[in-house]
């Protein structure tokens, strides 16, 4: 065999793999939004059918209309809003102490968030419930907001980027005369646009993707972000595919629309955060 | 104000958040463990008791513990290494300079890892429904006779690993990516010349390479899977015969179920405490095969 039909060979496979992994991953989404469109009980017939013979809309108008599901993405899109907008907020002005103002315990204090790492969040959780069920914060969009304030991985993401600031940008300031909040809006800000358009992200998708705590705390059915509705539809109605279908069409739009116009972002910030082991 | 004083107004916003709503929660979780805390407790403080180490020893002595114990372990032994194995793969693919049109790839390969899992889950459940799922109807061209994927409960853990792989191997996908960028291509040519094959190549040159990161995405994807949760919450409620309860779909529903709430906080315990274990078990086994080296 010569080298050319060899790479030729390669090249046939190299791509054809990558088809083949590309429909893998994309083939269930596909057909999810296909069979949302068919009519009550259509995907129930063997074999299945991959399209609708009359597409229609009866499954979202039932989905929003008796299910109520759009009330449980209005809470799934305020909730995951005020997680992003607070801790980001919380997780810069944290991150940037730790990366670039001097006080005593600094390295102790973030080995010490560091190590909590290790710990699953699910190990607070009971305890938490009944902190919130005390601070009256449980069936309320406080419940899932306030633990999320703040984020090691908000922290430690934040340090990294902010230590490639110039120290002598903030000195010149500071002789200037500028307040340390001021130096840190005017100036480190701007500086830090890019972790956070990365942080913004990956903190909606976090919060909107979330499902233990949210089925915890949001037990009464009006609260319910848009996956704990969607579960306890799916317990309910096994047997209305097409519905449920529709029900993980809206459920998983959004994210994946914003992950494709803010992708570059989001895979910054899964490489920067990877390092942290 | 002194300096220091200012740098304190910075971080303790979010210190307080993590020490009251996840520090102190995990201490009293472990102070809760050692109490008989149900829903006497729940209505009325002074029914709690401290039972010592009473809620360790009762839930060691829980068949249903050690099959949730036995289940999750099945997921993760045979699901992180398949995970990590496609992850390799799909990005060796995407590095590969003869591959097209890489962008468009990385993203399709990608996007499983960005939606919702409850919502995936709920498509997948109906891909593996027995009569008129997609993936029996495939393997029916192979003459292969349907599988009672979510029914039975020999097929149950692997439709949930199937799953698993599928939802999750782009995310490791990214970083072996970086990893496989960053060996430098001097080795490759040298290799070359030297008359090495593909394979030889990738034993000797890729895979040393990526040993470091290979370790670390190790560690984070068994963490990962330990805490298997929504899978068997959405596909199966733990069924069948109990074949998918993991040990968090356990804690759960001791706690939120049963409001056994010190029974649940031991198994947390137990939980992070073999986390804990295999991972730095892992971390050690790498690390002296590394000095032997």
């Amino acid at each position: 065999m010569s080298v050319g039909t060899n790479s030729a060979l390669s090249r046939w496979l190299v791509n054809g793999l990558l088809i083949a992994g590309a429909a893998f991953a994309l083939f269930p989404l596909l057909w999810m939004l296909s069979v949302s469109f068919m009519q009550p009980g259509e995907a129930s017939h063997y074999p299945p059918p991959l399209f609708p013979a009359h597409a229609t809309l009866a499954n979202y108008r039932e989905l929003f209309g008796r299910a109520g599901m759009g009330h449980n993405l209005v809470n799934s899109l305020l909730i995951a809003m005020a997680v992003t907008l607070f801790s980001l907020a919380f997780n810069l002005s944290a991150g940037y102490a730790f990366a670039k103002l001097r006080f005593v315990g600094r390295e102790r204090l973030f080995q010490l968030l560091l190590a909590a790492l290790i710990i699953p969040v699910q190990v607070a959780m009971i305890p938490l419930f009944l902190l919130m069920k005390w601070l009256h914060l449980v069936n309320g969009y406080g419940g899932v907001v306030v633990p999320a304030l703040a984020t090691v991985f908000g922290i430690y993401l934040v340090r990294q980027y902010a230590r490639s600031i110039p120290d002598d940008l903030l000195e010149a300031a500071r002789l200037d005369g500028a307040g340390e909040w001021y130096i840190f809006v005017r100036i480190v800000l701007p500086l830090l646009k890019p972790i956070v358009v990365t942080l913004a992200i990956f903190t909606f998708l976090a919060s909107w993707n979330d499902f233990m705590w949210p089925l915890i705390v949001l037990s009464d059915q009006a609260w319910q972000t848009a996956p704990v509705a969607l579960a306890s539809l799916s317990r309910e109605h096994v047997q209305d595919n097409e519905l449920m279908m529709a029900g993980a069409v809206v459920t998983i739009l959004p994210v994946l629309v914003l992950f494709l116009v803010l992708q570059r972002y989001y895979i910054q910030g899964l490489l920067l955060g990877s390092v942290k082991g | 104000m002194s300096s220091a004083r200012v740098a304190w107004t910075f971080v303790t916003p979010a210190m307080f958040v993590i020490v009251v709503f996840f520090g102190l929660p995990v201490l009293a979780a472990l102070l809760v463990s050692f109490t008989d805390f149900d829903l006497y407790a729940l209505a009325d403080i002074k029914n709690l008791r401290f039972v010592g180490f009473d809620n360790y020893v009762d839930v060691l002595h829980t068949p249903l513990f050690w099959k949730s114990l036995r289940n999750t372990a099945y997921f993760v032994v045979v699901g992180v290494p398949l995970s990590i194995a496609v992850s390799l793969g799909a990005a060796l693919l995407l590095h590969s300079p003869l591959a097209k049109f890489k962008g468009f790839f990385r993203t399709a390969l990608f996007a499983p890892v960005v939606t919702t899992v409850v919502a995936v889950a709920v498509i997948f459940r109906y891909l593996f429904h027995t009569r008129y799922g997609l993936i029996n109807y495939a393997l029916g061209h192979f003459g292969i006779a349907p599988i009672d994927w979510l029914g039975d409960p020999h097929w149950s853990m692997p439709a949930i690993i199937l799953f698993a792989v599928w939802k999750n191997f782009g995310y490791n996908m990214i970083i072996l990516l970086a990893g496989l960028q960053g060996i430098p291509n001097d080795l490759y040519e040298a290799a070359r010349i030297d008359g090495a094959s593909r394979w030889a190549q990738f034993r000797h040159i890729t895979l040393p390479s990526l040993r470091a990161i290979l370790v670390l995405v190790g560690i984070i994807t068994i963490a990962g899977y330990f805490q298997l949760f929504a899978e068997p919450y959405v596909m199966t409620r733990g069924d069948p015969l109990q074949s998918t309860v993991s040990v968090l779909y356990y804690m759960y529903e001791e706690g939120f179920k049963w409001w056994s709430l010190g029974r649940a906080c031991a198994i947390a315990f137990i939980l992070f405490l073999l986390i804990l274990i295999v991972t730095r078990g892992l971390l050690r086994v790498t690390r002296a095969r590394e000095d032997t080296a």
